[in-house]
Formats: structure tokens, C-alpha cells, sequence
């Protein structure tokens, strides 16, 4: 047995990970070819590292399969469920900082507030018959969001990619994506509502509450964990 | 929980024909609902409620979250007048909040369509399910959306803001902040403000995209125009609907103090014969309505569709379980999914599983 450390297995913010790691003295490194996903942790004993895609680290978290991981908060939050009782945040990484916001079109001058969006959701379907359409992918979150600000008569509607172009598809009336600089928003004729934001994510280092360890696992985590100061 | 699957359908058998028995005919319906329907109604907090599926041909399905949709619009469709029916199945229910629950379980239903003296019908319903849960010691509570209705109705401000908390009824926060601002206890949100003092906000938009139109958008403009005109809500008014949010007392003193907030509100006087018909009904069918707790904003944070009486029967021991029975009266629902047509209908559900448990 090892502990066993989740890290996003491509990009910047696997990048990035390993700069975090490795600024604290345990060196992560991707093994093999470029297309293998195995890796290999340097400077500390019994830990060993999975490359994972950073939308299956939640689940392989709350399974238990890993002890630690690396990901947004927003995954996190949007897909597991009680998520606090399942993995532990143990360090903000410092980076991947990026909003969950909702936005609609600029021109949509009278619509700023989650009490404006219920106005107008209530006038298009009064206007259009049907409720109005906000695109997605964080469902949970986003339908959580609105019910605590009161808004009704809206549907989700399911966007995987290029979301802040589903309003000049007709596809949708507004979305809720993340963002980092919102340059993307703009560039679409797109607002962020004057709200705080659904949640704001970062990359953090979590905790599993459901991993197994024996005491030679303790031991390692413990040391990890000094090392890495969190 | 305690009760097994099978004793729970047991229970589930014997409770529908008892309801049988007492005249209501047998039905039954599909596991599989169109999700369109139950999503129209009730809107996409039903889907953190209800197991929605994909069926490659008839799009989004929803595993029933409960029968009375199923049940309406098999009335409407086909039904004979007046109908009585009862049943018993499954429902299923996503547990997100309260993982402990159970996320399948049966309920039985008993529900009446029927155009004659409702204040009876109201007593039936409620007398049956009191009759049948009395073996076990259960509180009864009552409410009645329709005061509540009246009351936001006859208050004196503009049909805009009347409707706007209409809407929200059944969203108690949302509705606190409308009144709220209303009343102007909070002020107008700075970019409402800011916005409405441009003399032309559209001016300087920029590009109109996606379906809501430029003329739309004026139109709210021109509605949020309006409303700043308009006077604050009293304070008087806010006060009136208060007092009547807080009644909370048996039957006759409720009503007692209701016609005392109506003197100043004479809009509750029509909503408050009906509650003092459904009160005379049940004392002649037996319940005691001095005794019977009475809630004005009993029913108001469940789904949306009792618009008149509602009721629930609590295990008070037993704080952590749901109502064992609820029920109420959904006028409304009928008129929504009866394609123009509409019938008086009310009608309730018992939980077998959790009587089960607490009359162990």
C-alpha cells in the first residue's frame, strides 16, 4: 500500500501542480512516454502518483481510491453531493482561480440583479411560453444558486463547451459558466450579473475521508503533509 | 428505517382498500412520467427532487415523484364526474438534503373531483385520513392557501406587485425580500436605480442577441418605470399581511382572529366563509375544530399546487421524520393540465412506510 496522490493529468494545471509540490520538495513527474499516464514522486517515501482527468478526481476522492487529490472546488461542490463529509480541503493551491458566474446579454440593460433575472424570467414566459433557458454544466450549483436568490420560472439547459455562444445560437437566454477574466463574456456581448459570484474556485488540495490507510499510510501522509505544510 | 419493502406494500394494500371501501375506484399509472409536464409545472427545482432518465425516443422521462399529476391528467382526459380514486405505488424522490431517507417508498392517495359543496368535500377528504390514521397518535395541522391568496390580493398597491408576490407565495424568502422592498425597508438595488435614471438605457446597449427582444427589454424598462412611481407599501399593509402569516392557533380562534385582521382587510372576507363552511363541515363529520390546529402558512413552502386547503399529519415524537399523510385542495393544478377545462379537486397521500414506523 502507498498514499496515493490524484493529480490532473494534463495542461497548466498539471503544470502548475507540480511547481506546488515541487517548490515544498517532493518532486512529481510524469514517467514514460508523453502518452503514458503513470508518474512518479520524488523526495518523500510511500506515495505514489495517479495522473487523472481533474473532472474524475472528485469521485475517485469520495470512493476512496485516492487519499489526496488535486482539482477545483468546483467540481467538488458540483459533483459530489454532502461533499464536506466526503474529502477535506487541506490547501488552496494558489492558482486556477476562476468564478462560477451567471451572465446575460449586455444589452439586457434592466437586468443586473438575481431579482431582475426573476422579472424577466417571469415576462418570457408570460411572452415566449416557455421558461427561460440558462446553459450549463454545473447543474447542482447553479439550480442551487438560483433557488436561494428566488428565481423562478427557468430551466437549465445542458452545455459542455463554447456555453457563452449558446445566446446568439437561440439555444439559450443566459448561462452560468466559469471565468477567469471575462474576456470571453465580452467578446460574446455578454454581462456578469452584479451579484457575488455562484462560487469562486480555485485549485486545492483535498483529502479523502473515505481512503483506507494502514499505519505505514499514516506515516507517509504525515510526513506528506509536514513537508507540505498544509 | 427498520420496516421492510414488503411490509411496507402490505401496509400500502390494506390502506388502499380501506380507501376502496369507501368508495373511491382503483387506479393506477406509470412508473415513467413525461418530464415536460412535471417540469412546466413545477419548474427545475423538480430535478433536484425527481430521477430524470433519457429514453432515446421519448426524450426526458422522470421516475414519478408523485401521483397527483398522473392522476389529474388521466381525470382530465377520460374521467367520469364526479371521481373518487385511490392507489398505491411507488414514488421516488432524491435525497440530496437528507441522504438518510429513503429515496423510494410507496405512498397511498385518496382524490376527489368533484363539483359539488366543497367545504364537504374538504371534510371528507380530511375525516377519511383522520379516521384511518387514528390508531396511531399523529397531530393534525391545517392551513389554507386561499387566505393567504386573498390577503396578498386585497392589498393596497399596484396589480404589478400583487402579482409579483403572488408568484412567490410559495418561496417565503423571496417573498419576505419583495415585501421588503416594496414597503421600501430595502432600497432599490443601486443598478435599478442608476439604470432608471438614464432617460434612454437602450441608447448605449450595444448589440441585441438572443431571443428576448429590444422591445421586451423596453417593455420591463417601462414596468420598472411604473413601479418607482409607485407609493411604498404601508407600513399598515405589511403589518396586516403579517398578522395574517402568524396565525397560528386551533380552528375556531384562527378564524376568530382572521375576522378581526379582516376589518381592516375586508379582501379576506370570501376566503374566510370558506374556511368557516369547511369548519362547520368538519364538525359534522365528527372532528373536533376547536381542538384542530390551524396554520396560516401551513402548505406554503411544499410544491406549488395547494391553492385552498392543505393539511399534514405529524408524528410530534418523531421530529426528524416528514408528515406521515398530507393533502389539499388544487383547483388550480386541474385547470393547468386540463387544456381548458377545470374541476374542483382535492385529495391527499399516506405514507405507509413511516406509519409503519411510528406506530411500531
Amino acid at each position: 500500500m502507498s498514499i496515493k496522490l490524484g493529480v490532473p493529468s494534463k495542461g497548466r494545471l498539471m503544470e502548475k501542480t507540480f511547481d506546488w509540490f515541487g517548490a515544498r520538495g517532493v518532486k512529481l513527474s510524469r514517467t514514460g512516454s508523453d502518452r503514458e499516464y503513470a508518474g512518479a514522486v520524488e523526495g518523500v517515501e510511500g506515495v505514489s502518483l495517479v495522473l487523472l482527468s481533474a473532472g474524475e478526481i472528485p469521485r475517485e476522492l469520495a470512493a476512496g481510491r485516492i487519499h489526496l487529490g488535486v482539482t477545483g472546488t468546483d467540481l467538488i461542490r458540483e459533483k459530489l453531493v454532502q461533499w464536506d463529509q466526503k474529502v477535506e480541503p487541506l490547501a488552496e493551491l494558489g492558482f486556477g482561480q476562476a468564478d462560477l458566474i451567471v451572465a446575460v446579454p449586455a444589452a439586457w440593460v434592466d437586468v443586473d440583479t438575481l431579482d431582475d433575472l426573476d422579472g424577466a424570467a417571469a415576462a418570457f414566459r408570460a411572452r415566449h411560453g416557455f421558461r427561460m433557458r440558462i446553459a450549463t454544466k454545473y447543474h447542482r450549483l447553479v439550480r442551487d444558486y438560483l433557488r436561494m436568490g428566488g428565481v423562478a420560472d427557468y430551466q437549465l439547459v445542458d452545455s459542455q463547451g463554447a456555453t457563452e455562444g449558446t445566446v446568439k445560437n437561440l439555444t439559450a437566454e443566459a448561462i452560468a459558466d466559469i471565468t477567469s477574466t471575462g474576456e470571453t463574456l465580452r467578446a460574446n456581448h455578454l454581462k456578469v450579473l452584479a451579484e457575488e459570484p455562484v462560487l469562486r474556485s480555485q485549485a486545492t488540495l483535498f483529502r479523502s475521508r473515505a481512503a483506507k490507510m494502514n499505519d505505514a499510510d499514516r506515516e507517509a501522509l504525515r510526513v506528506l503533509t509536514e513537508m507540505l505544510g498544509v | 428505517m427498520g420496516v421492510s419493502f414488503a411490509a411496507e406494500k402490505a401496509e400500502a394494500e390494506r390502506l388502499r382498500a380501506v380507501f376502496a371501501e369507501a368508495g373511491a375506484q382503483p387506479l393506477d399509472c406509470a412508473i415513467m412520467q413525461s418530464a415536460e409536464t412535471l417540469l412546466d409545472l413545477y419548474g427545475e427545482d423538480i430535478r433536484a427532487r425527481a430521477y430524470v432518465t433519457h429514453d432515446p425516443s421519448r426524450g426526458e422521462m422522470m421516475l414519478r415523484p408523485d401521483f397527483t399529476v398522473p392522476v389529474v391528467e388521466m381525470h382530465m382526459s377520460d374521467g367520469a364526474e364526479p371521481a373518487r380514486y385511490t392507489y398505491a405505488g411507488e414514488v421516488f424522490r432524491r435525497q440530496e438534503e437528507h441522504p438518510e431517507r429513503p429515496s423510494e417508498y410507496y405512498q397511498v392517495g385518496y382524490e376527489v373531483f368533484d363539483r359539488g359543496d366543497q367545504a364537504k368535500l374538504d371534510a371528507e377528504v380530511f375525516g377519511l385520513f383522520a379516521e384511518v390514521l387514528k390508531p396511531v397518535n399523529l397531530r393534525p395541522v391545517t392551513g389554507d392557501i386561499g387566505i393567504l391568496t386573498a390577503a396578498v390580493a386585497g392589498l393596497q398597491t399596484s396589480q404589478e406587485r400583487r402579482d409579483a408576490l403572488l408568484r412567490h407565495i410559495w418561496r417565503p424568502r423571496r417573498f419576505r425580500a419583495l415585501l421588503d422592498r416594496f414597503s421600501g425597508k430595502t432600497p432599490v438595488p443601486a443598478t435599478r436605480a442608476a439604470m432608471l435614471a438614464q432617460g434612454a438605457p437602450m441608447a448605449t446597449a450595444g448589440p441585441v442577441i438572443g431571443l428576448r427582444s429590444e422591445r421586451e427589454i423596453e417593455t420591463r424598462i417601462a414596468a420598472l418605470r411604473a413601479d418607482a412611481a409607485q407609493p411604498a407599501l404601508s407600513r399598515g399593509q405589511v403589518e396586516l399581511i403579517d398578522a395574517v402569516l402568524a396565525v397560528r392557533e386551533t380552528c375556531s380562534f384562527a378564524l376568530e382572529h382572521l375576522r378581526d385582521i379582516a376589518v381592516d382587510m375586508p379582501a379576506l372576507l370570501p376566503a374566510l366563509e370558506t374556511f368557516e363552511r369547511r369548519c362547520d363541515a368538519l364538525s359534522a363529520r365528527g372532528v373536533d375544530v376547536a381542538e384542530l390546529d390551524f396554520e396560516a402558512s401551513y402548505g406554503r413552502s411544499s410544491m406549488e399546487y395547494y391553492d385552498g386547503f392543505a393539511f399534514g399529519f405529524v408524528c410530534e415524537s418523531r421530529p426528524d421524520l416528514p408528515p406521515i399523510a398530507t393533502g389539499g385542495r388544487y383547483d388550480a393544478l386541474t385547470r393547468r393540465l386540463g387544456g381548458g377545462q377545470e374541476i374542483p379537486a382535492v385529495g391527499g397521500v399516506i405514507r405507509p412506510g413511516i406509519l409503519l414506523e411510528v406506530a411500531k
